[in-house]
């Protein structure tokens, strides 16, 4: 029986989902389902939009108004969106090639126009629909279908570039860490802004097998020992620190957002009329 | 009560006739010679409580409009050349999910960078065939200032009615030039808004077609969530690996166009009557055209011109009619002959096909067209 959740925000007819035995994204979607419901949103007036990968299949399941888009798109499309409604609440999931290579151009510009859109990175270090290649999130060194002999490519921190091109609020959780997940998806979505959250999956079959990760648990249980939070990373060592990532919220200043200046400037020549 | 007379260039032509056709959504990148139609837009957009933005990239601007045009906005971009190659992946795109929206190519000197102030032709085909797989087109060509309102107008209803991506191809001559016009008075144009359902949302199925072979559109967030994907789907909208389904969607979405091609596809023609000869031109070139024609009339030759307004469905069926009747077809462009593929598809051993290109930046000048014509006679 699927729980209350899943009934009322899945398709439940859609289900099974496509995503391989093990992998991360279910757990990832489950928190943002939660999310929605904890932020109190009205299904009618929310938009989910994907770009293309594995990711970008979830919106599928999710009862909402959904659209599965082009690769790397799902931020520009979001933003005619939520430009011509504001008043929508627009959600855009995406994969981390999706949103940091082909898509790289429009989600820093997204984040530096602080538009309100909920942006979250299903990060599994690969390409996992094109079977494994190596991505800007696949650690150095690691392999991928494309990168026999390990990746040369330094790995982007997806949150930090986030940070800095202007999102207004960004956290980072992983598949394992579910509730801090759920509560950072919150947040994002009453930020009246450009939220960013990188949600860390698990890919036990493609980079996980390329690169000798074990099975889904040992994956799992690798998030848990490695993942530091933010608000406790400040009182480690730096030693103790050594080969950690840390998960938590990195930045939560509001600034004006950008449908609502756009709107300041409506509302202006209105009144010069 | 008509408006005043203006003097109105083309790309300002163009932006009117979106405003006139309920165009409340632009968004694109700068590129010259289309720019005029962004800073316009930007200009008179907040104005009517619409809005405007700069998208970082081509790609971004033709996704835009696309989101936009799904929470029931008329939306626009325009672009030239190089972003029209940028854009092509989301056109398709917005044909498979039969999103309405208006695409305006300027066409400059190609390809690639080429001569970006110079007047091109050279995206008759890429207009045609530049997005991947099989699909709908709809393709208008203006040749005036007044044209190009009249027709940006025609593109946003035929989007709207038949829920596909139109594409108004102009040329940087057109864009560029101004002319003397007296627009319309908005009770005097007709506009056309998409079809909505009328069923309760339990009820709605987004890609079930009617017998236009068009489905019914929601606007998103208004009640029918529904899913809409760039993938092979069924009337419910969610992918499909089905062979039988993917057959009937790519032909009901090529049919829904070809079906009502009579009421899409207009021409000009002028002195067909009795002509031996006939002068094929379109957008700029057709101006350079009317006057060769003149000039041989007077001369006691009998010389037509026959101008395609829409591009795309092809005006097959009376260029064939009129092949039976002349001896020659001089097809005029400016490029190296794209639609006189076209016109040579239709015409073969009908009539005799003759080409006249320039690809030099330049204007076709109607002298060349006289000389061509008077060396073929």
């Amino acid at each position: 029986m699927p729980s209350t959740l899943i009934e009322k925000y899945f398709r439940t007819d859609k289900l099974p989902q496509i995503w391989c035995p093990g992998c991360g994204h279910g757990i990832i979607t489950r928190s943002i389902a939660l999310a929605i419901e904890k932020a109190g949103l009205d299904k009618n007036k929310v938009c989910i939009v994907s770009g293309i990968g594995c990711s970008s299949r979830a919106p599928g399941y999710l009862d909402f108004n959904t659209l599965h888009t082009t690769h790397g798109r799902a931020l520009a499309f979001a933003t005619g969106i939520k430009m011509a409604q504001p008043d929508i609440k627009v959600i855009v999931i995406m994969g981390d090639g999706d949103a940091t290579a082909i898509g790289g151009n429009h989600l820093i510009h997204a984040c530096r126009r602080n538009i309100d859109l909920t942006a979250i990175v299903y990060n599994n270090n690969i390409y996992g629909m094109t079977g494994g290649q190596y991505s800007p999130t696949t650690p150095k060194f690691d392999k991928g279908t494309t990168a026999p002999y390990g990746n040369i490519d330094k790995a982007f921190d997806i949150c930090n570039l986030a940070a800095s091109a202007g999102a207004t609020y960004v956290g980072r959780a992983t598949a394992y860490h579910a509730n801090l997940l759920t509560s950072l998806v919150q947040n994002a979505i009453n930020n009246d802004g450009f939220s960013f959250i990188e949600a860390i999956s698990i890919c036990p079959t493609y980079y996980g097998r390329k690169n000798k990760k074990g099975s889904a648990v040992n994956m799992m249980e690798w998030q848990k020992n490695n993942a530091v939070n933010i608000s406790a990373a400040s009182k480690l060592s730096p030693e103790a620190l050594e080969g950690k990532f840390l998960i938590g919220e990195f930045k939560n200043s509001p600034e004006p957002e950008y449908t609502g200046e756009y709107q300041k400037i409506i509302d202006k020549l209105k009144k010069e009329r | 009560m008509k408006s005043k007379v203006r003097l109105m260039q083309g790309n300002e032509a163009c932006v009117e006739g979106a405003i006139a056709a309920g165009m409340r959504f632009y968004a694109g990148y700068p590129i010259t010679p289309s720019t005029e139609i962004a800073e316009l837009s930007a200009e008179k957009l907040p104005l009517l409580g619409g809005r405007f933005i700069q998208m970082e990239d081509e790609i971004g601007g033709m996704a835009a409009i696309i989101g936009a045009s799904l929470t029931g906005v008329k939306s626009m971009t325009a672009t030239s050349g190089p972003g029209f190659s940028l854009k092509q992946e989301n056109i398709g795109y917005a044909a498979m999910a039969e999103v309405p929206c208006v695409i305006v190519n300027v066409q400059r000197g190609g390809p690639s960078t080429g001569m970006p102030t110079s007047p091109a032709q050279g995206e008759v085909m890429q207009a045609r065939w530049g997005t991947h797989g099989d699909r709908p087109v709809i393709a208008l060509t203006p040749s005036s200032v007044r044209e190009t309102f009249d027709l940006t107008i025609k593109a946003f209803n035929m989007a709207e009615k038949y829920r596909t991506p139109v594409i108004l191809l102009m040329d940087e001559i057109i864009a560029h030039m101004r002319e003397k016009v007296q627009l319309p008075d908005s009770s005097e144009i007709e506009i056309i808004d998409r079809k909505r359902p009328n069923c309760c949302s339990e009820e709605y199925l987004p890609y079930k077609p009617e017998g236009d072979l068009v489905p019914p559109m929601a606007d998103f967030c208004t009640g029918y969530r529904y899913h809409v994907t760039g993938l092979v789907h069924d009337e419910t909208g969610f992918p499909s690996n089905s062979t039988a389904v993917a057959d009937e969607l790519v032909r009901r979405l090529v049919n829904k166009v070809e079906m009502h091609k009579d009421e899409i596809t207009f021409w000009e023609e002028e002195n067909t009557e009795d002509a031996e000869v006939i002068i094929l031109s379109y957008g700029g070139v057709a101006r350079a055209a009317k006057s060769a024609m003149k000039a041989l009339r007077s001369k006691g030759m009998k010389v037509g011109i026959f101008r395609p307004i829409t591009i795309w469905p092809f005006p097959e069926k009376r260029l064939r009619e009129l092949a039976e009747k002349v001896n020659t077809i001089v097809v005029a462009e400016m490029n190296l002959g794209q639609m006189v593929l076209e016109v040579e598809r239709i015409c073969n051993n009908i009539a005799k096909i003759e080409r006249l290109n320039k690809v030099n930046g330049e204007i076709i000048y109607p002298e060349e067209i006289i000389s061509k014509i008077e060396e073929v006679l």
